[in-house]
């Protein structure tokens, strides 16, 4: 396949990964050129490290997004790195920060008589208080999983004496098609479809992960799909006020390799910019179409509950009083106040919060492999398939062996 | 959030609801295009064009010499890398 | 039968409808001479049976499937292969098969009488007869359109013994040829996701090609169709069983571009999807060759190649991907949904 295929390529990623490797061992010259040992070692040795920031620790290099965190764990491409190179999985993964009172939200709305409740698959999972989107539906609810916003509001046009409500979550690469088809909607004056808004913006989050005391980063692959949508420049304050180099990354494994090694490149020779590895897709100023659509739409919220990020004020998206009829918070009467994840039932003994963060390993919470499992999931990060608990849960296994 | 995939335009569905038709690996799906349709770029001319497709809209058009620059400088980190290694080689025999 | 109009509750009320709907739809159909003798229950000759193995074989699978028709088949093209390729894969012949059929009323005649066509003619081509049934009609939402059970018996032939947990380090993993076909098949045809692609289901039976397999290697250590949860789901079964792990070749899995564009879209992964005419055998290395020059001259093996060998382990699945990392196949929690992240 076209501009998937070139970008798997092993003979180029064998390269990348030995410039990589030579890379690193200039800079830590006292660190042996080799292959990441096991997770099992890698645990002990996070286990012994503080936070000591020297060069004699691993680099921390954070990929935000969830995407990422999926390419790096389906390639296996963390065992390819020299352990003196760590990835931190990022909360890049909007169900992952979704708190559990939201997925409540959604199912309250689901059992309202005569709603036809439309969300991405990714949702259907994700544990409320109550129950999944999968278990109402299994309850009577009518459920339905679309691939794109604009199914719901074809659905909507079919079922008119029905209420169609779609699930609008995402960050910046999700918000032009929720933004695209509620202005259809209006254009075609369709008065029974609206969206749940749970939108949320990467660069309030990043800023977020930034001002954490807890935590130790050397430098960020920044999502490359959400800058296809802002551009490159609203990251300038990571790397003016912060001092983290950034680079905008594609979704290949190439494309994660290649960035990695810009990355460690900026570390090693003492630079700290803003590079884009995703030319291709990525336009400097962003998409001025989608970006219209979000202005539009929607407007930053005063308070915003996220999952293991608390109160990021300026990170939650809702829609404008403009559109209040397609307004699914307006027109189901959802306060958006509700109690946030950490009181939420159940939920004392995990550290989802600290994982999301990345100041925890996923092993290293109590609840981790025991109550909270992929079959019986109680966090979100052991939901989502790019969570980092689900993927080191597998990963783990793969450690056993050695 | 971000799954997305290169796909080609085929066909104009509906040029007014900008509505078009994408083909990824012999997979056909209608997609919204009204984010790589500008003056420059109108809806006819969008035929053939590679757009990266994110649930169901088309979000960015794929820049094809950018691509190309990106996969050369990968073919040529590798070049560079065999002319040291050979050089390397060359200077231990002296 | 006059094909016109739906099935109703009188179908299924044992009178005169049902009468009709029995002798001149279904039997009809099916006929064959045990049917024919109409009694209660098939009466099968045991010597028949004796002479071909030293062990009956006897399975049974139920079948739902929306939509009902898809490309290039439905759902009695499953009914029946399905329960044909359960017993060919323990080794047996497959035989005689059973149908019960739960028909939701408003079922078009027409429809059901394409889909019996499709069983008959299935069951033709795997060499199988449907000797005894059973039909009942159920109200508007006590089903889905319809529902079938088939059973099935079989005779293996001394000898034959594959079993999940036999596989051995060293040997060798086989399938057949293209791998999610079905499951790409049917995500298309529902149409709920609004993707147009050309595949059509893989959907055959698989006794000739085994009966090959055995012919060129009589000790094959085990043999699954890989169905629902697809290749990932049996393997990892083997590699439980067995206590060993399974080493799979990513570049080796042949997997079509519909179907990978289908997963790339959808955010899939191939290996867990269903395939209704797949199997996955592991064989002794030594006989590797032999069993896949054999199977290559069965239509249903033509594409047969080898994805993986088996190691030394504790019963996980390993792909080795195209792009040179390692990675862990697990088994799903649950079904695979579509994605965006």
């Amino acid at each position: 396949m076209k501009y998937i295929d070139e970008f798997r390529d092993p003979a180029k990623a064998k390269k990348l990964v030995e410039e990589i490797h030579k890379l690193a061992s200039g800079m830590f010259p006292s660190t042996p050129l080799r292959e990441r040992t096991s997770p099992v070692a890698e645990r002990s040795r996070s286990q012994r490290s503080r936070r000591e920031h020297t060069r004699s620790q691993p680099l921390q290099i954070m990929e935000f997004c969830g995407g990422h965190t999926h390419t790096l764990f389906k390639y296996g491409i963390e065992s390819m790195l020299p352990d003196t190179i760590e990835m931190v999985h990022g909360p890049g993964c909007p169900v992952c920060v979704l708190p559990m009172a939201r997925v409540d939200d959604c199912v309250a709305i689901a059992e309202q008589p005569g709603v036809i409740f439309t969300t991405f698959g990714d949702a259907m999972r994700v544990p409320g208080t109550r129950k999944s989107l999968l278990q109402a539906k299994a309850d009577g609810c009518d459920v339905r999983m679309v691939y794109s916003p604009m199914d719901a509001l074809a659905i909507a046009r079919k079922n008119p004496d029905r209420e169609v409500v779609f699930f609008a979550l995402g960050f910046e690469t999700t918000m032009p098609s929720t933004a695209l088809t509620l202005l259809q909607a209006h254009r075609e004056g369709l008065k029974n479809f609206s969206l749940f808004c749970n939108h949320i913006t990467t660069p309030a989050t990043m800023r977020a992960i930034l001002t954490d005391p807890d935590l130790r980063l050397d430098g960020f692959l920044a999502p490359g799909h959400v800058s296809m949508v802002i551009g490159a420049q609203p990251y300038d304050f990571v790397t003016r006020d912060y001092h983290k180099p950034l680079v905008i990354t594609g979704f290949e494994p190439l494309d994660i390799l290649q960035a990695l090694w810009m990355l460690v490149k900026q570390i090693a020779e003492g630079r700290c910019e803003v590079e884009n590895q995703y030319a291709r897709i990525v336009p400097q100023a962003g998409n001025t179409a989608g970006l219209n659509a979000i202005h539009e739409v929607y407007e930053t919220r005063e308070h915003s509950e996220f999952r293991g990020l608390g109160n990021i004020g300026d990170a939650g998206i809702q829609i404008r009083e403009a559109y209040a009829a397609y307004d699914a918070e307006k027109k189901f009467g959802i306060p958006f106040d509700a109690a946030p994840f950490d009181s939420a039932q159940g939920a004392g003994s995990l550290k989802c919060a600290e994982v999301l963060r990345g100041v925890m390993k996923p092993w290293d919470c109590p609840a981790f492999g025991k109550e909270c499992n992929p079959q019986m999931p109680l966090g979100a990060l052991m939901v989502s398939p790019e969570g980092s608990c689900a993927a080191y849960y597998a990963y783990g296994k793969l450690a056993k062996r050695s | 959030m971000c799954l997305g995939i290169p796909g080609q335009i085929t066909e104009i569905i509906d040029a007014d609801n900008l509505l078009a038709k994408v083909d990824v690996g012999g997979v056909r799906r209608e997609v919204n295009i009204a984010c790589i349709v500008d003056d420059e770029h109108p809806a006819a001319s969008c035929v053939g064009d590679w757009v990266l497709v994110h649930v169901g809209f088309a979000m960015s058009r794929l820049d094809e010499e950018e691509a190309a620059r990106t996969l050369a400088l990968l073919a040529e980190l590798g070049d560079m890398q065999a002319e040291l290694d050979m050089m390397r080689r060359m200077e231990g025999q002296a | 039968m006059n094909l016109s109009g739906t099935i109703t509750l009188a179908h299924g009320s044992g009178g005169r409808a049902m009468h009709q709907l029995v002798d001149n739809l279904i039997r009809q159909t099916f006929t064959n001479p045990l049917l024919e003798e109409g009694e209660d229950q098939a009466r099968i000759p045991l010597a028949g049976l004796v002479a071909q193995g030293d062990r009956l074989a006897f399975t049974t699978d139920s079948y739902v499937v929306t939509p009902l028709e898809f490309p290039g088949g439905n759902i009695g093209t499953l009914a029946i292969n399905g329960t044909v390729n359960d017993l060919a894969v323990g080794g047996a012949t497959p035989l005689y098969l059973s149908c019960g059929f739960i028909i939701e009323e408003g079922l078009s005649l027409e429809t059901f009488a394409r889909i019996l066509q499709a069983m008959k003619l299935a069951a033709d081509e795997a060499g199988v007869q449907i000797v005894t049934g059973d039909t009942k009609v159920v109200q508007r939402g006590g089903a889905d359109k319809l529902f079938i059970n088939t059973a099935g018996v079989g005779v293996i032939p001394a000898g034959f013994n594959p079993s999940a947990g036999r596989a051995q380090p060293g040997d060798v993993v086989i399938v057949n040829g293209w791998l999610g076909d079905h499951g790409a098949a049917i995500l298309n045809a529902r149409g709920d996701l609004a993707l147009d692609a050309d595949i059509e289901t893989d959907c055959a039976p698989l006794n000739r090609l085994v009966d090959a397999m055995f012919a060129a290697c009589p000790d094959i250590h085990c043999l699954r169709d890989a169905t629902r949860g697809g290749l990932a789901t049996v393997l990892n079964e083997f590699a439980e069983r067995s206590g060993v792990d399974f080493m799979l070749k990513e570049e080796h899995l042949p997997i079509r571009t519909p179907v990978r564009g289908m997963c790339e879209i959808l955010g899939l992964d191939p290996l867990y999807l269903a395939n209704e005419g797949k199997l996955v055998a592991v064989v002794p290395l030594t006989a590797a060759q032999a069993v896949l020059t054999a199977m290559k001259r069965i239509p249903a093996g033509r594409d047969a190649c080898i994805i993986g060998e088996v190691v030394e382990g504790d019963g996980h699945v390993v792909l080795q991907t195209a792009f040179g990392g390692e990675r862990i196949v697990d088994m799903l929690p649950g079904e695979q949904l579509p994605r965006i992240c």
